[in-house]
């Protein structure tokens, strides 16, 4: 798109978990503070009404010590962070009215360092739940709020087309409605693996490995609704509650061992939301079952690649899940894996998650340029300069998010995205030639 | 068969629109199928001289008042409820415009005359008219009939040719007073799109952008796309709403009417009301995700893919 | 200052439609209803009046038997009251629509009533018009403008034509006025708000007869067939440029000065 932008110089980045300068621990440590703050010079009443919603007690802990400034990814392409956003409360602005309010990505990195353990996780949701319900809502946000209310997918596509995929897949899909028997996997395949086309691609991949390691799974197919994690981060509860109701009914209707889930943000839903709302079972992203299965795979080609893996911030840092996926690209012969700079629990976020997949064009206004095509221009740096490598995710927003960020970062042909299953899926193909 | 077909004139600036022509061309077919005359109802004040225009009615009902200086919905309604009762037509032929459809349907309520809306196609078949309506954002077509066999329809502009119609002459006129004046809605005035920026209706080549094009910042790949084919830039109506281009590039019912030698319809899905406005183009290629799109049931040439691909490399490939 | 907006619900076109056994309408199994968009429109716009004038948005619509989500997301949205129509066992044609609003309006008192210009299932032509002739209001369509005068006697409305030229109108109230678009995109109705209002708000009704029809036999409904079809171009974003390259060329619209 004609900009230029430097090569991502990321030399090192150091964390250390205990550091002692000059003889002084400054290791960072929850009670560390020793007294009550108070703080008398502004009004309270804008702090008191965030804590006094369920999940806004934490903002108040913030003593602004800015361990968060340098790791938001949304601040090194903006003004906003979590630190200027206690400030702004401190000082009683509104944030209902606030962009700032809509920037977040809720991808953790900042709770991951704070010393007072303050959690947008659970203050963005609630704060923004009150802009919901005032109907303040960007107009592109309320459009996916609306599909997803309508068709139960963020896209607006017909609930009667989630399964149509299964047609190219190459091999049979059950649908549990259909087997009529308890099955050991129940493979939710989630909105994006469903519609989008990459996410397809993932799809086939997928079924295609579950047959050749002799899974007993099916798929709810067009019984199966969003999970709506995202949506439920951005502010909409509601929503959330009434696809969770869809969803767990649906659930109760057949007997299963697991649940195992394409996307980590349906991960994170199942596994950490829906007790809270009558349901709890085995849930496994889809790295997690495959992992110690991947010994029984049989290869017939290399995959002559460098590849680096992308953490998804709601499978790596908010879940715990960074070896998986490691493991099963390094199982996959010919892939010489790298790591990027920023990676594990301090891996990049690529601007999707909280509700970002859906406000690139608000959020445009706001930032210097996407955290996709940062994190992709870290990918380059990594496994691109001297020859085309690959950027592996394990998310169904990243193909599409990260295909985009390479063309408008200039790196069509340098770099490829690819779900690791669809290298595990490559890999199982004889070599083409 | 009885009565006659009457045409509902519409006019501004002392010419008579294409959409009429069109009106007038289906006219003269269905009276020569059912051997019945054509009347052009044409109102207005000091509007003689339109009469020349309409050549291809065999007479044309001239309402000459100074309330009917302009369009009103109140005053044609009062004007023409009196006309179409008296003349028990077997078809009254509006278009599907602003003025169609404030009228159209008015006077089939108050006459009782029944109405068939968006239609695509008129015919007499079996000594009755059958018209074909265009529903559900074009998806479905529903051929219907009038119970009592004669009735009122409206019909989408650009479904048939002007030509036919727009036949210069001196038909006879009767003139009808105007019967009882409605004087609760008052025209004003109109409001023009500012002049100053480009007239698309004269450019040669097109390059339209619909709601497919993605984000804004995306106008300029298309914006340059444009200037090295020697065209302008012109869209369907989200984008216009949207404020990303001015009203004035809109194509479609409610934007302009374009026939340039090529029109490059990109992310534009082809809802009826933009092909209204595009249909005539000598060359049509459209760039779309969706597979199912209406606009491929007019354009030459067809691709499914996303248009943030194709526009770069079509620029990158015409640069050579 | 009363405002009163009607509203139907259409089928969604996210589902493919599909013509019944009979032939001649569309099959309901999997048919999800929606408010009509120029519908919302309407009451965005009544929403708008009600901020910048003050008044009170009274929504109705015609009872098929599943609009009640429907009017939740009116008051969800800001209306006053909600009404439901009549009864119908499926949504009926614009006169009988128009007839049956006619009759609930006439308990009803009303400065101005809204309507979406149009709907998709409009075979018979608009409800506004044809309740504009039934209850002898002044009716003006494709607006997109609304302002009411300070006296609330009157209203100046914008027409839309083609080629965006804009007819202004100053018309007597009681009025109808069928919205072509809003001035805002229509207000996000929060699911919260209307899943509780489903529960807890009054729903009135107002009967209303069912009967009168159009006047139009429909003899059958199809998908229509394209009669043409484009030739499609495949391959990737380069190939289809270079096919696309070629056509131009032949054609001489490659010149880059073609005028």
């Amino acid at each position: 798109m004609g900009r230029e932008l430097p090569m991502m110089k990321v030399d090192r980045v150091i964390e250390l978990e205990h550091a002692v300068v000059d003889g002084v621990d400054i290791s960072g440590h929850w009670n560390r503070m020793f007294t009550d703050r108070s703080i008398e010079e502004y009004p309270t009443e804008a702090m008191d009404w965030v804590t006094g919603l369920a999940g806004g007690e934490s903002l108040r802990s913030c003593y602004q010590c800015g361990k968060c400034v340098p790791v938001c990814p949304v601040n090194h392409v903006g003004s906003y962070g979590p630190r200027k956003l206690h400030v702004k409360v401190l000082r009683g602005n509104n944030l209902l009215d606030d962009p700032d309010l809509w920037l977040c990505t809720t991808c953790g990195n900042c709770l991951r360092v704070c010393p007072k353990e303050v959690n947008p996780l659970e203050f963005m949701p609630a704060i923004r739940e009150q802009a919901v319900l005032e109907g303040n809502v960007p107009a592109e946000l309320a459009k996916v709020f609306e599909n997803l209310q309508r068709q139960g997918n963020p896209h607006g596509h017909s609930p009667r087309k989630r399964a149509d995929w299964v047609a190219d897949a190459g091999v049979p899909v059950p649908l549990i409605a259909e087997i009529g028997r308890p099955v050991d996997v129940l493979w939710y395949v989630s909105d994006y693996t469903s519609y989008h086309p990459r996410g397809q691609d993932a799809a086939r991949a997928m079924a295609r490995i579950l047959t050749a390691l002799g899974i007993d799974f099916a798929i709810l197919g067009n019984e199966e609704r969003s999970d709506a994690d995202s949506a439920r981060l951005a502010g909409e509860t509601g929503l959330f509650e009434m696809l969770a109701e869809q969803n767990i009914k649906t659930f109760r209707k057949y007997e299963f061992e697991r649940l195992v889930v394409m996307d980590p943000h349906a991960f994170n839903a199942f596994k950490n939301v829906y007790p809270r709302h009558g349901w709890e079972g085995e849930v496994l992203h889809y790295t997690q079952f495959l992992a110690p299965l991947i010994d029984r795979i049989e290869f017939k080609s290399s995959v002559d690649v460098d590849v680096t893996y992308h953490d998804p911030c709601y499978l790596g840092r908010n879940n715990g899940e960074f070896d998986a996926p490691r493991r099963l690209l390094e199982a996959i012969p010919g892939v010489r894996l790298a790591e990027m700079p920023h990676n594990k629990k301090n891996g990049y976020c690529c601007g999707g998650g909280g509700g970002g997949m859906w406000l690139d064009g608000f959020v445009a206004d706001h930032v210097s340029e996407r955290l996709s095509e940062r994190r992709v221009r870290e990918a380059v740096e990594t496994v691109a300069m001297d020859g085309t490598g690959v950027l592996s995710v394990a998310c169904p927003y990243e193909p599409s998010r990260f295909e985009d960020a390479v063309k408008s970062t200039g790196n069509d042909g340098r770099l490829i995205v690819r779900d690791i299953v669809e290298l595990i899926d490559q890999a199982m193909q004889p070599a083409t030639s | 068969m009885s009565g006659t077909i009457l045409v509902l004139v519409e006019h501004r600036d002392g010419v008579v629109a294409d959409a009429t022509f069109e009106l007038l061309g289906r006219a003269r077919t269905l009276a020569s199928a059912a051997s019945v005359e054509v009347e052009a109802v044409l109102l207005g004040s000091g509007v003689d001289d339109l009469v020349g225009q309409l050549g291809a009615a065999d007479r044309v009902v001239l309402i000459d008042d100074p309330a009917l200086a302009e369009f009103t919905p109140s005053g044609y309604h009062s004007a023409l409820v009196p006309v179409v009762r008296d003349r028990a037509p077997l078809l009254v032929l509006a278009a599907n415009t602003g003025v169609g459809m404030d009228v159209a349907a008015g006077l089939s309520m108050a006459t009782g005359l029944a109405l068939a809306a968006y239609a695509i196609d008129v015919t007499v078949a079996g000594g009755s008219p059958l018209v074909t309506c265009q529903l559900y954002a074009g998806k479905i077509n529903a051929r219907v009939r009038f119970a009592d066999g004669r009735g009122i329809v409206t019909l989408v502009v650009g479904t048939a040719p002007a030509e036919p119609g727009n036949v210069a002459g001196s038909p006879p006129i009767e003139r009808i007073g105007v019967a009882a004046s409605d004087g609760r809605i008052r025209f004003r005035r109109f409001i023009r799109p500012e002049a100053g920026d480009v007239d698309i209706t004269r450019e040669s080549i097109l390059v339209s952008v619909g709601r497919g094009i993605g984000e804004r910042e995306n106008l300029e790949l298309v914006e340059e796309l444009a200037t090295v084919l020697g065209g302008v830039v012109s869209s369907s109506r989200p984008i216009a709403d949207a404020g990303w281009l001015p009203r004035t590039r809109q194509v479609g019912k409610s934007g302009q009417r374009v026939k340039p030698r090529l029109y490059l319809a990109l992310g534009i899905s082809g809802a009826p009301e933009h092909l209204e406005g595009m249909r005539g183009a000598d060359l049509i290629i459209a760039v779309n995700t969706d597979p199912r799109a209406p606009i491929y049931g007019v354009a030459n040439y067809g691709a499914v893919a996303d248009v943030i691909d194709v526009v770069p490399a079509l620029t990158k490939q015409l640069r050579g | 200052m009363e405002l009163i907006v009607l509203l139907k619900a259409v089928p969604d076109l996210t589902e493919e439609l599909e013509i019944d056994a009979a032939g001649t309408g569309l099959a309901t199994e999997w048919l999800t209803w929606v408010a009509s968009e120029w519908d919302e429109y309407a009451v965005e716009e009544a929403l708008q009046l009600k901020e910048s004038f003050g008044a009170t948005v009274t929504c109705l619509a015609l009872d098929t038997g599943s609009v009640d989500e429907l009017l939740a997301t009116c008051l969800a949205r800001g209306a006053d009251r909600v009404l439901k129509v009549g009864s119908f066992e499926r949504p009926p044609d614009s006169h009988t629509a128009a007839r049956a609003f006619a009759a609930a309006l006439g308990g009803l008192s009303y400065d101005l009533v809204l309507t979406g210009v149009q709907a998709i299932d409009d075979v018979d032509g608009q409800v506004g018009p044809l309740l504009g002739a039934a209850l002898d209001l002044p009716h003006v369509s494709v607006v997109t403008h609304i302002a009411l005068a300070t006296d609330g006697k009157s209203a100046t409305v914008n027409q839309e034509y083609a080629g965006g030229i804009v007819g202004e109108f100053e018309v007597d109230l009681p009025a109808i006025l069928g919205v072509q678009t809003s001035r805002e995109v229509p207000r996000y109705a929060p699911v919260s708000r209307v899943r509780q209002l489903l529960k807890t708000a009054e729903i009135g009704h107002l009967d209303a007869p069912a009967d009168g029809g159009s006047g139009l036999i429909v003899e059958a409904m199809e998908v229509p067939k394209a009669d043409h079809q484009a030739e499609m171009i495949g391959g990737n974003a380069d190939a289809i440029a270079a096919r696309l390259v070629e056509i131009l060329r032949e054609r001489g619209l490659t010149s880059g000065s073609a005028r």
